[in-house]
């Protein structure tokens, strides 16, 4: 059976490459770079260091600038929560709409202790207008935290422009940058970012190991109380053989991305040719330019994405849905069946039966994978439409 | 086969639905669900001799939603109609094999179409 992961804006395959640098700190180079008096301990700092310039490299800062986390999530959560408390006055944030939970939830216990919060709204591409990021700075205004690219719809911020307006008025500038780092150019000079965060196992490295670029003189509060490690922003043990195996993969995507981006937008465009041709009543989702490259994202009528993704797995090919049946599988209620916020600020109707689909596709997919699941998903959305109450009622509507 | 979130007999229902359709001068129509909610079931019935002779379902839903309604179909086929309104999203669920926590929903839409296609029945035919 076909194995086609078009899904790699969940995650993506561990490289190998990266998989053999991390190896050896499982097992013999185990030390603790804080503890650097001994041969052991002085190898994982040097490793430590020479990963911190590999991190800092591919996204154009200092290795001083760089804080190594467990992942996006603290990354985002130490952004926005670690400058509010580094801030003395200024008790207002902005962000899109469209940001990640681990943003959005953040900004909550900041609200509750007095904060306020504007939520800009996007456009059908799911853009932030800078305008808007420029009329809603106030004087008291902190932070704008607005991501690079969206993992769900695929659109690329304006992020340079939007770095400038809050440069232009001394405000802060966050951008999560886990879904472009290592697919396209980020760097936090031409972005204007004071604070960016990465993923690594976004861009082929392991999970559990993320960090955020913190300029230098930007005031930021660590989250934890204990040591002093990742210069204070961030104690705890650093996690070595994620780290390296964090910037194996920093080497690789500096190396190759360049390359992975040139064949993936085409095939891109391919899938997305094909889907028009091929199914109607499909809507596409996101910027139709201003995107991730291999990213299609859609929304089909008369289908519901959970059965598009089973039916699409049952042949071998593995997506994801911001609809809200295939939401959380593991919740313990109904209320755990989220329908994507992403799809709602994009203007994707709710009270019609549809399904969405977001194809991501990463470095090793194939014309060949393009071709596969243009064969079959015509064919298993007529399956489901089939079954739809609400197809047989649309026909007759048509018919009639 | 590739192995999904559900129980096998919910897959193998989802993958292979019993009676989806509509049966041509229905005795009973129930429609339940909301797309909003994104899932909706439409039941139709036929009746003889006071049992449900035929029952076909189109749904619009997730696995669970389609497996619900295509279990129903075949739980109430052959049953009186106090029987076929006595079954119990459990029983639905049970026969399934057991519901994710979060999708037993679809299993009380699919009690729930039941009632609706035997009110249906029953204001259709008076007495």
């Amino acid at each position: 059976m076909a194995h086609i992961f078009f899904d790699h804006i969940s995650t993506t395959p561990v490289d190998p490459r990266v998989i053999e640098a991390m190896l050896p700190y499982f097992g013999e180079k185990y030390g603790n770079p804080a503890s650097h008096i001994h041969d052991l301990g002085q190898t994982a700092l040097r490793s430590l260091d020479a990963a911190r310039g590999s991190v800092a490299r591919m996204v154009g800062a200092q290795p001083g600038e760089i804080v190594f986390t467990s992942g996006a999530t603290e990354a985002n959560n130490l952004a926005i929560k670690g400058a509010a408390a580094g801030s003395k006055d200024r008790r207002h944030i902005i962000v899109s709409e469209v940001e990640h939970f681990s943003v959005l939830n953040a900004l909550l216990p900041l609200r509750a202790s007095g904060f306020e919060t504007t939520v800009l709204h996007v456009d059908h591409d799911g853009r932030v207008d800078p305008d808007d990021v420029r009329k809603a700075i106030r004087p008291d205004t902190l932070l704008v935290s607005v991501m690079h690219a969206n993992a769900e719809i695929g659109t690329i911020q304006p992020v340079s422009e939007i770095g400038r307006i809050a440069r232009e008025r001394g405000v802060l500038f966050h951008t999560d940058a886990t879904a472009s780092a290592g697919h396209i150019p980020v760097d936090v000079e031409a972005i204007g970012a004071d604070l960016l965060t990465l993923s690594a196992h976004n861009f082929y490295g392991p999970k559990g190991i993320g960090a955020i670029y913190v300029r230098k003189g930007t005031r930021l509060e660590s989250m934890l109380d204990g040591g002093f490690q990742e210069g204070g922003y961030r104690a705890g043990t650093e996690n070595v053989p994620g780290i390296v195996g964090m910037a194996a993969a920093a080497e690789i995507a500096m190396a190759e991305s360049v390359g992975w981006a040139d064949r993936l937008a085409p095939l891109g465009r391919q899938l997305w040719d094909g889907l028009e041709a091929s199914i109607p009543l499909l809507h596409f989702t996101g910027h139709p330019k201003e995107r991730l490259p291999g990213h299609v994202s859609f929304w089909v009528e008369h289908a519901e994405g959970e059965s598009l993704l089973l039916l699409l797995n049952m042949q071998g090919v593995m997506a994801a849905s911001g609809s809200a049946c295939s939401s959380n599988l593991r919740g313990h209620d109904e209320e755990d069946l989220v329908a994507s916020t992403v799809l709602k600020a994009i203007g994707v109707p709710s009270d019609i039966c549809t399904g969405s689909v977001t194809f991501s596709m990463g470095k090793d997919n194939t014309g060949a994978d393009v071709a596969h699941v243009l064969s079959v998903l015509p064919a298993i959305v007529s399956r489901l439409r089939e079954m739809s109450p609400t197809w047989l009622d649309y026909q007759k509507q048509q018919g009639g | 086969m590739a192995a999904g979130p559900y129980s096998e007999k919910v897959m193998e229902h989802f993958m292979n639905p019993r009676n989806v359709g509509e049966i041509e001068n229905a005795d009973g129509v129930g429609e339940v669900g909301n797309p909003a909610c994104g899932d909706m079931m439409r039941l139709y019935v036929k009746v003889e001799a006071g049992k449900v002779s035929d029952a076909k379902f189109r749904t619009f839903g997730c696995g669970a939603a389609i497996a619900s309604s295509s279990m129903l179909t075949e739980m109430i086929k052959g049953k009186t109609i106090d029987e076929a309104r006595a079954i119990t999203n459990t029983q639905v669920s049970d026969a399934l094999g057991g519901l994710p926590e979060v999708k037993i929903h679809c299993s009380v839409m699919a009690e729930e179409a039941v009632k609706a296609a035997l009110d249906d029945y029953s204001k259709k035919h008076p007495g």
